[in-house]
């Protein structure tokens, strides 16, 4: 789509244009090319000079079992991640939705975690979950569970999914409750008179109607779950225990400014800007298509 | 009939309190880690490392908030919150005008290497700056902008999102209004100020509510940058207030500031809640 009535001239648009082309460039386009230049060399231990490798350090990366581990940890991450968030947004608003009066009150207290940033979201669970002092660990050890994410890498990874997918409820409970709201309530009440009952409504009428929000919201999480989520894995378990907890992104801060290795982390984030392209692209595909039952 | 109807689907009676109950449980649920960090900002740190800590508020409001605010753990929070809003406001504000202004250029104006731009501004929403951080952070260094607000906000300003929101924005004003400003001989700038912004309000505003957030709720990056505490952010300063050895964490003020760090966002996004929705809606989609 063109606007037909455009105005004259060169110098002004591209002063209008400039202090975004600059700062793209500057921040962005330069230092994700010399991620590109540097995932092709090996610096040497002095950080003097580099060796120039080709496609050694992809080469190592995908050959290297911790990194494919990191690979199998990030895709358990976010699939848990994703089924844990939008399910009980899911169940959330579709009890919400049957309420004629004061869904309004519930929505202003579930948008709540959204605006909690996942570093203080893990913050939260950890002080739960804590070893020493958590509330829930206590009680769990009272029921003869000893709880202890420290050294248990299954229950780490546990903790930091619920402690990341806890705040996504809330996002994902917003574009739900707004897709039901949107169900034609005609079509609803035309199947309640055929003698259609609740669940048989939901899931023949109502979930396909959703399908739409549901696939957009799916990419949406996956995305998050890779990228946003460093903070809780930051604060909750540092990737531990074992490397147990170690997603993709987590692995390229521990590399490239923990490990200092930089040829490999530059590498990592090119992966990873191949990760992200295929993930947009399927995004959009499915937001052009709108995806119907 | 259409009210017999109206009951079959809409919950009445029994089931009507059912609905309510289930959703009160669903929001307790949910809230109970908020609910506790309350609780344990106002009560002693002898009552937390003695589990199982009460479930109800203790007397130690003000002590507790205030020790955070003024004294801190390595710095005050109230010098961690000061940056965290210059940074959240300093990435809106700064989004949303190089953004206004490039969306205006590429609607409105034919110049050449238009297209080029661009795609060059769309390649930058592909790829968020957890993928990018050691050569950004190379160049931060290289301009010397470590430790300083231009290196919290700058990079993280790079991105396109807004530009293409706005893009898909102008594009529905009419061009008769283009075309009248034309006619009357109102130089572009002009026809920008007192068409295009006005009318761009809200959208300017449901985008502030997202950016804000999203500045505010950084973390990686100034984990990264900001290696003197008083510049750090209080999102990521949190974690910095946790001992590195075997000590006990303070953990009535650590659990204050955490209170502290979520007031702000959680204040734009409930007040402006209408607004928040319909940018969130628009963001993604």
């Amino acid at each position: 789509m063109e606007k037909r009535v455009t105005f004259r001239g060169w110098w002004l648009p591209a002063l209008l244009i400039a202090p975004q082309v600059l700062i793209s460039a500057v921040f962005f386009f330069y230092p994700a090319g010399q991620a590109i230049w540097q995932s092709l060399f090996i610096p040497d231990p002095f950080g003097l000079s580099s060796q120039f490798v080709g496609l050694g350090n992809f080469e190592f990366l995908l050959s290297d079992k911790f990194y494919r581990a990191s690979f199998v940890t990030t895709a358990v991450f976010s699939i848990l991640v994703t089924l844990c968030s939008m399910i009980p947004a899911l169940f959330l608003a579709v009890i919400a939705d049957r309420l004629i009066k004061g869904s309004g009150v519930y929505r202003t207290l579930l948008i709540w975690p959204y605006a909690v940033a996942p570093a203080v979201a893990g913050v939260l669970w950890l002080f739960m979950f804590n070893t020493r002092v958590g509330v829930v660990s206590w009680y769990l050890g009272n029921l003869g569970y000893d709880w202890n994410h420290v050294l248990n890498g299954g229950e780490a990874m546990g903790l930091v999914v619920v402690a990341s997918a806890w705040g996504r409820i809330s996002y994902n409970f917003l574009f739900f409750f707004a897709a039901l709201q949107a169900v034609p309530r005609s079509v609803i009440e035309a199947a309640a008179i055929d003698g259609a009952r609740f669940w048989k409504r939901f899931w023949t009428i109502v979930l396909p109607l959703l399908s739409p929000t549901t696939f957009f919201l799916l990419v949406v999480n996956v995305v998050y779950s890779f990228f946003e989520t460093f903070g809780v894995i930051h604060t909750i378990t540092s990737g531990g225990p074992q490397q147990s907890t170690t997603i993709l992104v987590y692995k390229v801060f521990s590399d490239g400014f923990v490990g200092q290795d930089l040829g490999s982390s530059s590498a990592q984030s090119v992966i990873l800007l191949i990760v992200v392209g295929l993930l947009t692209v399927i995004q959009f595909k499915f937001v052009e298509k709108r995806v119907h039952y | 009939m259409a009210r017999e109807v109206h009951g079959m689907v809409e919950k009445r009676g029994a089931g009507l309190w059912l609905t309510h109950v289930l959703m009160i449980l669903g929001v307790l649920v949910i809230f109970f880690p908020i609910w506790l960090a309350f609780v344990a900002s106002t009560v002693t740190q002898a009552e937390i490392v003695r589990p199982p800590m009460p479930l109800l508020p203790g007397d130690r409001f003000w002590e507790n908030y205030a020790a955070a605010l003024f004294s801190g753990v390595n710095v005050p929070v109230a010098t961690m919150l000061f940056n965290s809003l210059v940074m959240a406001i300093g990435i809106a504000v700064g989004k949303i005008v190089i953004s206004l202004l490039s969306a205006f250029a590429i609607v409105y104006f034919r110049f050449p290497g238009r297209n080029v731009f661009f795609w060059m501004i769309f390649l930058t929403l592909m790829l968020p700056v957890e993928v990018r951080i050691v050569p950004t952070y190379e160049v931060v260094a290289g301009f010397g902008m470590l430790n300083s607000y231009g290196g919290l906000i700058f990079p993280l300003i790079a991105s396109a999102t807004a530009t293409f929101l706005f893009r898909q924005f102008f594009l529905t004003i009419p061009d008769e209004l283009a075309e009248a400003a034309r006619v009357d001989g109102a130089r572009p700038m002009r026809f920008f100020w007192d068409i295009v912004v006005p009318m761009s309000r809200t959208n300017v505003a449901a985008l502030f509510v997202i950016l804000f957030i999203y500045g505010w709720n950084q973390y990686l990056w100034p984990l990264l940058i900001t290696t003197d505490p008083e510049m750090n952010t209080i999102v990521m300063g949190i974690k910095q207030m946790f001992p590195s050895g075997d000590d006990v964490a303070d953990w009535p003020v650590i659990m204050a500031t955490s209170i502290l760090a979520m007031i702000p966002p959680v204040i734009v996004v409930v007040s402006m809640q209408r607004l928040f929705i319909r940018g969130l809606v628009d963001s993604e989609k």
